[in-house]
């Protein structure tokens, strides 16, 4: 157990199926269901709370139909990154009611921000109460199907509102693992008895913070504090997808002054992946080189159990950044060879609708 | 042969003037999958509670410090090919390297395997 945000996690499970590689190998193969009460779930509500959450955020908000998400960014007036964060219409298509999923060491920042930049009209609470279970791996949607009918309908990035034992549950089929699977919000109260009951599945164990990082950064999901922080613009993180396409150039959101000339010039430096030879991984601060010109720094880096070799994202000097560049990167004074690959570095899994 | 235990989870053998050295089944245990091990260059000089090694887990990489003074005059090569090893019989197959006893005195602060599980219940 460690402490994360203020929240006494798991990095990795005891018994038969614990260990972050076997809880790896789990979710890749079945089912993992993680504990990530600690994430902030933020509502809003009001009059045109899309509109009004779109000044701070580049996504388009208010086209999101209900039961849409988006994956966003909450940037700052230097068009660094606050944080990064899941936005849903729970409400109509009216865009009056909007949930709002961020990181748990950065919600308290999150909620501060909002509140300060928000219309007064539009009312943010903090579901402080609510718990958060990821059901996540390539059986989720057969589980979920049989315990919550009419779950498995729903398509990656959407959401609705479900019955599950006379409990009110939120299900989104969304997650951090690049497999399918499904975020349950359900009321703290009920929360160990819906982990009970998904773990009572045969297809279901339970996997820890340990696992949920090797996953995500196999699936090149950046993790927010380590591969992009305020001090990092959209562009150079790789997250242009996030920048809506209207808005990039219509502007109206908090930062675009300064990532607009990123956008047309290109950043300095970009986040790329690093397949790296040999067995020694690299981490998080290791310096990359080309010859003996230091050319970037990785961000997050670890052995990928389901390639067998050490991966890495760092950030790279634009020249140097193209796919298939030999690198090197620095461990206690050893040089590893390396070479930039596309991420993700497992293929994503989700769940786009059954095969027409 | 008499078996020590550290507070850092080394395990050490002595034989003579020899010395074994390990981590033990918790400090794996703690650690996770082991997917490298770094281990010192025979004739290496390591000072007691110093750097001798690193493990690198799935998920993070690991100091394991010199239980005592010595000289390096064995590495295990078994974990080069197989670093699960340690994963597997830590305390056996699983040795990390072998070294002289530069100073038998050093032996005294260190803990049998009684002394050990009971500083790993205290945990």
């Amino acid at each position: 157990m460690v402490e994360f945000a203020g929240y006494q996690m798991p990095i990795q499970y005891a018994g038969e199926f614990g260990g972050i590689s076997a809880e790896h190998q789990w979710t890749r193969t079945h089912a993992s269901v993680f504990d990530v009460s600690h994430m902030g779930q933020l509502s809003l509500e009001g009059a045109g709370a899309a509109q009004a959450l779109e000044a701070l955020v580049p996504g388009d908000i208010s086209a999101l139909r209900p039961g849409a998400m988006r994956y966003s960014l909450l940037l700052d007036q230097d068009g660094g990154i606050l944080d990064d964060l899941i936005v849903t219409n729970i409400g109509s298509t009216a865009g009056e009611h909007i949930a709002i999923v961020v990181n748990g060491a950065m919600k308290w920042d999150d909620i501060a921000h909002l509140r300060e930049h928000l219309p007064d009209e539009i009312t943010l609470t903090h579901q402080a109460d609510q718990a958060l279970l990821a059901l996540q791996g390539p059986q989720a949607g057969a589980v979920l199907e049989t315990m919550i009918p009419g779950t498995g309908a729903l398509v990656f990035m959407s959401a609705g509102a479900f019955q599950w034992n006379g409990h009110f549950v939120w299900v989104s089929r969304a997650g951090y693992t690049g497999e399918d699977g499904f975020e349950i919000s359900i009321a703290g109260e009920f929360a160990e008895e819906l982990a009970d009951a998904l773990v009572a599945d045969e297809r279901v164990n339970p996997a820890g913070l340990g696992a949920r990082d090797s996953l995500r950064l196999e699936a090149g999901l950046p993790l927010y504090g380590h591969d992009m922080d305020d001090q990092t613009d959209p562009v150079s993180a790789g997250l242009i997808f996030a920048l809506s396409k209207k808005r990039r150039e219509t502007g109206g959101w908090m930062g675009h002054e300064t990532i607009a000339p990123i956008l047309h010039g290109g950043p300095a430096a970009k986040r790329v992946g690093l397949i790296i030879e040999g067995r020694l991984p690299a981490r998080e601060g290791a310096l990359v080189f080309m010859g003996d010109e230091q050319v970037g720094k990785v961000t997050s880096g670890g052995f990928s159990p389901t390639l067998g070799h050490p991966i890495a994202m760092a950030y790279v000097a634009a020249a140097h950044a193209v796919n298939d560049t030999k690198l090197q990167i620095e461990v206690r004074g050893k040089r590893l060879d390396a070479r930039t690959a596309p991420m993700p570095f497992v293929p994503h899994n989700y769940y786009r609708g059954a095969p027409k | 042969m008499s078996r020590y235990f550290t507070e850092e989870h080394e395990w050490i053998d002595v034989e003579g003037d020899t010395a074994t050295v390990g981590i033990t089944d918790f400090a794996q245990g703690q650690l996770g999958d082991i997917v490298f091990v770094e281990l010192p260059d025979v004739g290496a000089v390591v000072d007691q509670g110093g750097d001798a090694a690193v493990v690198e887990s799935v998920k993070a990489a690991s100091d394991v410090y010199a239980p005592i003074s010595g000289t390096v005059t064995e590495a295990n090569p078994a974990l080069e090919d197989d670093p699960a090893l340690v994963n597997t019989s830590p305390e056996e197959d699983g040795w990390f390297f072998k070294l002289t006893i530069g100073d038998q005195s050093q032996l005294d602060g260190l803990m049998n395997a009684k002394a050990y599980a009971a500083f790993v219940e205290g945990l």
